[in-house]
């Protein structure tokens, strides 16, 4: 493949301002080298707004207490960790453990950040709430905690994702959100995005963009990763409470990554608790067949965040593919990014069929469809749990679940 | 450095190179020059460009399904530099400089006899090594200002600017509108505390009386895509409708204005 880019960090050839002074210390916004603020100017007061908005929220007690009284009596908090027993028989080796943000209400985690956001944008005093989605759960998740709030809904969508989420648009409608087909590019995520930043930039003084990953400029990544931090909050003290000792691996699917993160941020310290990140590895390994971009992504700069993207030797970004909505983007959460120089955590593939596979393995063995996306990680702890002991035990979090796929599940699965 | 402005207001006019082809843009940028811009930014299109409006980003589309690159977008600055004195800026989202080379960039830019770049993502706290770079080539950094930016952001702005401050005219993505907001003229009143730099105004500015308006408070109007979209409504004859469409829109004659 001469159009993709070694899998080597480079250097980066902006570092972030410190008073002219390359940072000797972490700064906010910045995972090593990764993150950072890369927007239109006009963007620049909202991002500092929702920044210190944000700050200043963490400490707010009763903001805290509203965050968790919704996560619990309105998304159903905490999910349970279920021991996955026919599973683990029948592969043989880790005994496997679920983590089942499936049963989430709206069906995915990403409730927790909208829940997060919306609470923070009511304490802004914005009501009208934009947002991408790629699978449509995202949109969904905003459509949901705009009805609750009694905000202004607009999700934008790829029209290719509207074609194969179709269910999900429905839903968004249902529940009183607007939602725009986006007709540029690949008509999907990436561009959902672009054009949901178009709409910030135009509305920005009334507008929250309630963006869905750990994506995006800073504040975004950081506060993304935070309302997602009970995933692996509760995992660790859930494993902790069945077992009495922690997990040799987690495994998450990563598109932007923010259920990755989520699950795996708890985890970080523990050393001795392998992190296994699970990209797209769609149809082929030529740029443009896939969504996997530490394999043959190069760190640059996409819709404000320094990170690895898929793109050519020109620096335009290139196109993605995956049988999974929410996993189809080129680039990765910056965060991931750092964790994956660091070596602190492992990132591999798994194809769309690997992934229609694991979906029925898991709906079979264990009476659980997961979303597509979460059938990814399935894929991935399908082919490592044989060859672990035993004695080794392995969380796989189910980040949705899967009946807005039914439509590419009919499709793919010939019965 | 030929960032000058000769008349008031001075006209600044954008141009979206590699559509149809950069023979094209070098030519539109020549006629454009000879019509009375003072300022030519060369747009470098991107794949992703979140700041431009549906003009902008279709005329992206037509110039990377043809190849361009950055290092082509240079070749045509040297080129309309070899007939001109006219300012030159390069006009591109970041990532296309960064897969380049940031140091290559700034060394090529200036050998080419560019004068100044303007990264529409790369905001002030990002901007260290570029304005390190620039400053090392002797090319003119122009960052924008929004109507959204603090007093703070504004001064830092004009501190770090050269050759002229950008200040959008509203909130929003590139591409004409019918009236000029009011944000305009208390942007411009704001920065001049901070700056004796020209300032021009830019988005959205497409007929002859927001070009008056705009003279009225700004020393230079930016013009993008009314001459995007009248290239791409002249095909084949794009250098001589834009010529026709600037003239109309300075005063300079009284025929009228093509394609805006």
């Amino acid at each position: 493949m001469e159009e993709t880019r070694s899998t080597q960090s480079s250097p980066p050839a902006v570092m972030p301002a410190t008073e002219g002074q390359p940072p000797k210390r972490a700064v906010a916004g910045r995972f090593g080298a990764y993150g950072g603020r890369y927007v239109p100017e006009t963007l620049m007061a909202a991002l500092q707004e929702l920044e210190a908005a944000y700050a200043e929220a963490r400490k707010d007690k009763s903001f805290r207490d509203d965050y968790r009284r919704l996560l619990a009596d309105f998304a159903g908090r905490p999910t349970p960790l279920f021991l996955a027993e026919r599973l683990t028989e029948e592969l043989g080796g880790a005994k496997i453990y679920l983590k089942r943000e499936d049963l989430l209400h709206t069906g995915a985690h990403k409730i927790n950040n909208c829940i997060g956001q919306a609470l923070l944008a009511r304490r802004m005093g914005k009501h009208r709430i934009i947002a991408e989605t790629g699978a449509g759960q995202h949109g969904v998740a905003t459509a949901t905690v705009c009805a609750l709030f009694g905000m202004e809904c607009v999700v934008y969508m790829g029209t290719e994702d509207m074609r194969r989420q179709e269910l999900n648009v429905f839903r968004m409608k249902l529940l009183g959100a607007e939602v725009r087909g986006v007709e540029s590019g690949s008509r999907t995520l990436k561009d959902a995005i672009n054009e949901a930043m178009r709409d910030w930039v135009t509305n920005v003084r009334t507008t929250h963009y309630l963006l869905g990953s750990v994506l995006g400029a800073h504040p975004y990544p950081t506060m993304v990763r935070d309302f997602h931090r009970v995933i692996g909050q509760e995992a660790r003290k859930q494993i902790l409470k069945a077992e009495g000792r922690l997990p040799s691996a987690v495994i998450a699917c990563v598109g932007g990554g923010s259920n990755a993160i989520g699950v795996f941020y708890e985890f970080i310290k523990d050393a001795e608790v392998k992190l296994i990140g699970v990209e797209a590895g769609g149809r082929g390994h030529s740029l443009g067949e896939h969504a996997a971009r530490f394999d043959g992504g190069a760190p640059g700069v996409l819709q404000g965040t320094y990170s690895y993207v898929l793109q050519d030797k020109a620096g335009q970004i290139a196109l993605t593919h995956s049988v999974s909505a929410g996993l189809d983007y080129p680039a990765i959460g910056p965060e991931h990014a750092l964790l994956h120089d660091q070596g602190r955590a492992e990132y591999v593939s798994a194809s769309d069929q690997e992934a229609l596979d694991a979906c029925l393995k898991l709906a079979r063995m264990e009476g659980i469809i997961p979303a597509l996306e979460s059938a990814h990680a399935v894929a991935e702890c399908l082919k490592r749990a044989p060859t672990m002991s035993q004695s080794d035990i392995v969380i796989v979090n189910v980040s949705g679940r899967g009946d807005k796929d039914i439509g590419i599940l009919r499709e793919n699965l010939q019965f | 450095m030929s960032i000058r402005f000769n008349r008031q207001p001075g006209l600044v006019a954008y141009i979206s190179c590699g559509d149809p082809s950069l023979d094209t843009s070098r030519d539109v940028a020549l006629a454009a020059i000879q019509a009375g811009a003072d300022v030519i930014e060369l747009g470098v299109p991107f794949s992703d460009p979140v700041a431009d409006g549906p003009v902008i980003q279709r005329a992206s589309e037509r110039a990377l399904e043809h190849g361009t690159n950055l290092a082509g977008v240079i070749e045509v600055a040297r080129q309309i530099r070899e007939q001109s004195d006219a300012g030159l800026i390069m006009f591109s989202y970041l990532n296309p400089i960064l897969q380049f080379g940031l140091q290559k960039f700034c060394s090529a830019a200036a050998d080419a006899g560019i004068d100044g770049a303007l990264v529409t993502d790369l905001p002030l706290e990002e901007a260290v090594e570029y304005l390190r770079a620039m400053k090392a080539h002797k090319l003119a950094p122009v960052f924008l200002a929004a109507p959204t930016s603090t007093e703070q952001r504004l001064r830092a702005i004009a501190k770090h600017s050269r050759g002229f401050v950008y200040a959008i005219s509203r909130t929003g993505i590139t591409g004409t509108r019918q009236e000029l907001a009011g944000d305009a003229r208390s942007l411009v009143e704001r920065l001049r505390a901070y700056t004796k730099l020209p300032i021009a105004v830019g988005f959205g500015i497409s007929t002859p009386e927001q070009f008056v308006e705009v003279g009225s408070f700004a020393d230079a109007a930016v013009v993008g895509s009314a001459i995007v979209q009248t290239v791409e409504q002249n095909p084949g004859q794009e250098a001589a409708a834009v010529s026709e469409f600037l003239a109309s829109l300075t005063g300079t004659t009284q025929s009228t204005a093509a394609g805006s």
